[in-house]
């Protein structure tokens, strides 16, 4: 259930031994991750749950789950951009298929990552979710 | 002086490795990891000594009262209180701050008095003194450091105001290190009849202290920093102060004699010191304390400062990295941020990838933060146990991160 761009990272890392090198793969897919628009960057979209600043806006023209994110946190800001791999583009009933952790495991950054609640990942998923429930209503 | 590596193996949580590396624990400004002689403690205590305190007359009561109180003597031996009376147990800085607020403040206190406090405060030192702003209209006014991070005596002397009841002021703050020369202060503000209140939740950890020399009103300290077991604590109280009180929680323990129409209340310190108390916490930072003051606090401090110098040189070769405060004799505590974009949630979570243990965040120093104009930072704090080679651990995770997010 995951989309294509998202099985080519998980294909990269498979040759990525190092972890300090899956960081940096991480870091520059957030450096690489289109802008949010300062304007955005407001209460509605504000995810909470995280220790760093994370925000999270909706794109909701087509019938597709569209957003950009960002986050003052350059690990965070490449959690996101991976999600927006994962996501980006899917229907919004298909969206809500995603086991989305499950999905990042395979990066093997779930030791990482997704263990530690600090960094939000959890929150990022759960508002990705609500924002394709409410549009399949 | 001791030998670190001798030490280090009185503490077991020092052998672990963390993300397949050997530990590096530079967070001691948050909680400290504990010597085998307080787990040893923790475990007899509940496992061959064990009773309620002050209670019961039978054998393992009297025992376990025996060995709590003794924590007192402890205690007053280890900031150099006049009296064991004068020695309140409580379950840290936390209880013992909101204490003096709740039990002093409320009493001696009214609107439009003034409470002097400096913005380098923990949120501990802060919030309870916010309480009585919010409740009873008293004010809160602030000193700010110098930009070198460095709170002389002299600025704080000179915002007294005659409205000013409390002077509440920390010994050595927790982000910059910097050690504020309290007796100065509490020598001139008893001169004025001023209230002073010092939170000693960081400087009991790194150096001696000695309350009678500084001549303050309350002392504040934290068992679990101190090497102890978390909810452990106490504080210092002149009797004078102490009779000026009223006890803010009410129960067991605390009272002499209740009816339905009164109450009369034990004699201090019993008389703050409502319901069962942490009774083998405290006898575990008993012994915490008596660890500390077999190494020699002066030892300590002797340990820490050579820990600094050497930091301070290594660190200062990093220039990307922004180190806040550098007071002339601040203590072994690094905060900082670095150039490029770096979000010290990311230096921390990096480091943590070579088994070091860093704290980021706002460190429970908000207005210190502001003033600093940084919404967070990464802060190294360092304890009897470090090494100069962990110092070295920390640059080169350190260049990693400069590295990855530079």
């Amino acid at each position: 259930m995951a989309t294509e761009r998202f099985e080519e990272i998980v294909e990269d890392f498979e040759f990525i031994d190092e972890w300090e090198d899956r960081y940096r793969y991480v870091i520059d897919l957030g450096k690489k991750m289109a802008e949010m628009d300062e304007a955005h960057k407001i209460a509605e979209t504000k995810v909470h749950g995280c220790a760093s600043q994370v925000w999270i806006m909706p794109d909701l023209s087509g019938g597709v789950i569209r957003f950009t994110g960002d986050s003052d946190a350059m690990i965070v800001r490449g959690l996101i951009a991976v999600l927006h791999a994962l996501y980006d583009g899917l229907p919004y009933s298909d969206a809500l298929k995603v086991d989305a952790l499950k999905e990042m495991g395979r990066l093997g950054l779930d030791q990482h990552l997704s263990a530690q609640r600090s960094n939000g990942l959890r929150a990022m998923i759960e508002r990705l979710r609500l924002i394709a429930e409410k549009q399949v209503g | 002086m001791y030998s670190v590596n001798e030490i280090r193996k009185d503490f077991p949580i020092l052998a672990r490795q963390v993300n397949g590396k050997p530990l590096v624990y530079l967070d001691n400004g948050a909680s400290s990891q504990k010597p085998q002689a307080v787990i040893d403690a923790v475990t007899k205590g509940y496992a061959e000594e064990y009773a309620n305190v002050h209670r019961g007359l039978h054998f393992l009561s009297n025992l376990a009262t025996d060995k709590y109180e003794a924590v007192r003597g402890t205690i007053k031996r280890f900031l150099n209180a006049p009296s064991e009376e004068e020695v309140l147990f409580t379950t840290g800085s936390t209880h013992g701050l909101n204490l003096v607020s709740y039990g002093w403040g409320v009493e001696n206190l009214k609107a439009g008095d003034e409470i002097l406090l400096s913005v380098m405060e923990h949120h501990a030192n802060i919030v309870p003194w916010h309480f009585l702003r919010e409740r009873y209209g008293v004010v809160l006014k602030w000193v700010e450091p110098a930009s070198d991070g460095s709170l002389s005596a002299e600025s704080v002397i000179d915002a007294i105001s005659d409205k000013t009841k409390l002077i509440a002021i920390t010994h050595m703050s927790n982000v910059l290190g910097t050690v504020v020369d309290v007796k100065t202060i509490c020598q001139e503000a008893r001169t004025r009849g001023i209230a002073t209140c010092i939170d000693g939740s960081q400087a009991t950890v790194h150096m001696p202290v000695d309350v009678a020399d500084i001549g303050c009103d309350f002392y504040a300290i934290t068992g679990h920093k101190l090497y102890g077991p978390s909810a452990s604590g106490a504080i210092f109280i002149r009797k004078e102060r102490m009779d000026e009180m009223r006890p803010f929680m009410g129960g067991g323990d605390m009272i002499a004699d209740v009816t339905r129409d009164a109450v009369s209340y034990n004699v201090p310190p019993h008389k703050f010191e409502a319901g069962t108390p942490g009774i083998v916490q405290m006898i575990g930072f008993g012994v915490a304390l008596d660890y500390m003051m077999g190494l020699g606090m002066k030892n300590i401090a002797a340990h820490e400062a050579k820990l600094k110098a050497y930091a301070d040189e290594k660190l200062s070769g990093l220039n990307w990295l922004n180190i806040q405060g550098n007071a002339a004799g601040k203590g072994a505590i690094f905060s900082f941020t670095m150039a490029g974009g770096a979000h010290p949630h990311d230096i921390s979570t990096i480091v943590d990838q070579k088994g070091i243990a860093v704290r980021a965040g706002h460190h429970c120093a908000q207005p210190l933060m502001q003033h600093l104009g940084v919404s967070a930072t990464c802060r190294a704090s360092f304890g009897l146990y470090n090494t100069v080679e962990e110092v070295d651990k920390l640059v080169e995770a350190l260049e990693l991160c400069h590295e990855l997010f530079g």
